[in-house]
């Protein structure tokens, strides 16, 4: 299909439905209004169903009874509504359903503001949740990526039997630009049909029942391991990343993710027209983390930058990633400001010069 | 003749049915079942008239009713 | 040879259910089970179970189940009935789940008009937690986190769910019945048939609340129970139908007006 110049939550809603999503379980929450908004025009438009729900929390769990009967299906929210959904992921990942959850991130916390952040970092790749769980984590960089990666967040929900987020902030759900959906895109992953699923128990069959509870702890305890198991899973085969301008050598690499690695991109064009030696390792899965990746990239440089737009969370996993074997430096706006490539440029040029002060482990 | 059958295991001995019972012809029995509880017994078997109050108002499915030869339903259930 | 005219209905699994002796919980279990086998629709059939005494419904039923988190039944009912309107979709809650932290669901669930059917089990008390203040409590009534008896200026008094949800205006079946004595049993069996055949015929939203007691949490033998809850809960809960599709208005419970 052509390319066509589409808003970043409009582009989510339509990737969804092109994926075979017919049922959205929302609840209004700027900056991500426009995902719900699209899916009550679309969906009926192709025999699905989109349902307004009276919070987040009755969404998350439509999303829970929806998946239950095997169905594709899909929530969006912004950071405030993504905590009320927290029980519910937990529950999601302890009852093994597939479901995809789209966070448009705004700043935090508590009410915060509206504009573009990504203080989710922990909550989505940490604390999502009570028990022992873990989401698979996507983070586009641009509304084409957006599209991919939520119609791959289908495939790898449904393989893995496991709750999917794809993390945008304001600006992925804000901005428009060109979009092409491929017509005869295949599944990233070998589906199985869903026998679990509890649709109607036919003949004399086992009753399918969807479920997290183990009151026996040995039982539970298979299960927890279980759990893990699927999450090694990922671990060993879909974390992705890309890396930028690293064909050449270079001194500092930055480690960005998002629309923030875009700016940094920017940046690090300017830069190397000046000669500067930059490259840049950008995050596409935020779990699994790409920590190796990482590594090797920072191993070829001299120190690291970490730019996020937060008071600093992934530069905890980049710690962990380099274990100590390069300085880390870290630039960052937070409450909604915007990380500009100009800052990025003055922060390398810094470092080059010497001047900034690494990031202490405090 | 309609005829009532506990199964004595699924009793816990509650006892509702005794007090449902309108011949009062049910009480609890001496004998342990498998959980340790006294389970319901049927004392005079004869005077039951088969009108079924005893399983309609066990919330174990514990009693059961037999009928051979014709059976008149007293309400619709 | 004798012939057996009543036994284990088929949609009840053949086990010894958890529930403490005389827990009203295993009669209302079998009624929804005989009105599944009447209607023919247990292989289309699936149940919610959210936590509570009766979260373990799922080992109980011979059809599929869903576990909701406490409160979402409702929420989780919606969405399986909007991806398979097909099923026929039944919750199964307690009064703590409903009335208190599952308030917006239900009250959502039926003004959007799911074409569900909930059953409401009211025993004015949280059971599985060990008999702590629920929504439904009666003033006075001595609970865990009300030891000296609930006390109205404090806690407010008790909500009647079927009223309540009576007001709004998408259509819907809203009735209240007991399971405390067999008459009022097979009265409630009625309701939870019409409730189950709305949903059948697609017609609209349905919840029975059903009266029902909790001996080992009240701290009363199970026959006592059952008069404790005719004599304190009766008059506070009426029983009825609160609420036709039709719109027409209340209607008492047939023949049980004493």
């Amino acid at each position: 299909m052509a390319k066509k110049l589409m808003k970043g939550s409009e582009a989510i809603g339509e990737a969804a439905v092109q994926a075979g999503c017919r049922l959205f379980f929302g609840y209004p929450i700027t900056p991500q209004n426009e995902i719900p908004e699209y899916m009550s025009l679309r969906l009926p438009q192709v025999g699905g169903c989109f349902v307004q729900a009276e919070s987040e929390v009755a969404a998350s769990n439509m999303l829970y009874g929806a998946a239950g009967t095997g169905e594709r299906v899909m929530t969006s929210s912004s950071s405030p509504g993504i905590s009320l959904m927290s029980e519910a992921a937990s529950y999601l990942a302890g009852a093994e359903l597939p479901v995809v959850i789209v966070n448009i991130v705004r700043a935090g916390p508590g009410l915060g503001g509206i504009l573009p952040s990504q203080g989710d970092y922990f909550q989505a790749t940490r604390g999502m949740g009570h028990g022992d769980f873990r989401l698979l984590v996507l983070a586009p960089w641009s509304v084409q990526e957006a599209a991919d990666l939520v119609q791959d967040a289908f495939d790898l929900a449904d393989f893995y039997r496991n709750p999917v987020m794809v993390l945008g902030d304001g600006l992925i759900g804000q901005m428009m630009e060109p979009v092409e959906f491929s017509s005869d895109r295949q599944p990233i992953k070998e589906l199985q049909p869903k026998t679990w699923a509890a649709t109607g128990c036919p003949g004399d069959r086992p009753t399918n029942i969807i479920n997290s509870l183990f009151l026996d702890p040995e039982e539970l305890e298979r299960h927890n391991w279980k759990l893990k198991a699927k999450y090694d899973a990922m671990t060993r085969d879909e974390i992705r990343s890309a890396s930028y301008a690293a064909d050449d050598d270079y001194d500092v690499l930055i480690v960005a993710y998002g629309t923030v690695a875009r700016v940094c991109s920017t940046a690090i064009d300017e830069l190397r027209e000046r000669g500067v030696r930059v490259a840049m390792v950008r995050p596409i899965t935020l779990f699994p983390y790409p920590y190796q990746a990482i590594r090797d990239a920072a191993l070829r440089a001299s120190s690291v930058l970490v730019v996020e737009l937060s008071t600093g969370q992934m530069i905890e996993d980049v710690r962990l990633a380099l274990e100590g074997a390069r300085p880390i430096h870290f630039h960052s706006r937070v409450g909604g400001m915007l990380v500009t490539p100009d800052e990025v440029i003055e922060k390398v040029e810094c470092i080059l010069a010497g001047g900034a002060a690494e990031v202490s482990h405090g | 003749m309609p005829r009532i059958v506990i199964t004595p295991d699924r009793c816990k001995g509650c006892e509702l049915c005794v007090d449902a019972c309108p011949q009062q012809i049910l009480g609890m029995g001496r004998k342990i079942n498998s959980k340790g509880y006294f389970y319901a017994e049927v004392v005079e078997q004869m005077r039951c008239i088969g009108c079924r109050l005893c399983c309609i108002t066990c919330p174990d499915t514990a009693i059961e009713m037999r009928v051979n030869g014709t059976m008149y339903h007293y309400f619709s259930y | 040879m004798a012939e057996t005219v009543f036994s284990r209905p088929g949609a009840l699994a053949p086990v010894i259910t958890h529930y403490c002796p005389g827990c009203t919980h295993g009669i209302i279990h079998r009624l929804i089970a005989e009105v599944i086998d009447e209607l023919g629709i247990r292989e289309r059939t699936v149940g919610i179970a959210p936590v509570g005494c009766a979260v373990l419904a799922y080992n109980y039923f011979t059809v599929d189940f869903q576990e909701a988190s406490h409160g979402r039944a409702p929420a989780v009912a919606t969405g399986i009935k909007r991806a398979r309107p097909d099923l026929i979709v039944f919750t199964y809650q307690g009064d703590g789940d409903l009335a208190s932290i599952g308030m917006a669901e239900i009250v959502h669930c039926a003004n959007r008009g799911e074409k569900v059917t909930v059953v409401f089990v009211n025993n004015a008390i949280y059971g599985m937690t060990g008999g702590q203040m629920a929504p439904t409590t009666m003033p006075g009534q001595i609970a865990t986190t009300c030891p000296l008896g609930r006390d109205v200026e404090q806690a407010g008094h008790p909500i009647r769910i079927a009223e309540l949800l009576s007001t709004l205006r998408t259509p819907s079946f809203v009735a209240r019945a007991a399971v405390h004595t067999p008459l009022y049993a097979v009265n409630a069996k009625e309701m939870l048939r019409r409730a189950f055949r709305y949903q059948v015929a697609g017609t609209c939203f349905s919840m029975v609340e059903v009266l029902s007691t909790c001996p080992t949490n009240w701290g009363v033998p199970p026959v006592e129970a059952n008069r404790w809850l005719a004599q304190n809960m009766m008059p506070f809960y009426p029983l009825g139908v609160f609420k036709t599709p039709d719109g027409a208005d209340r209607a008492p419970t047939p023949g049980a007006g004493d």
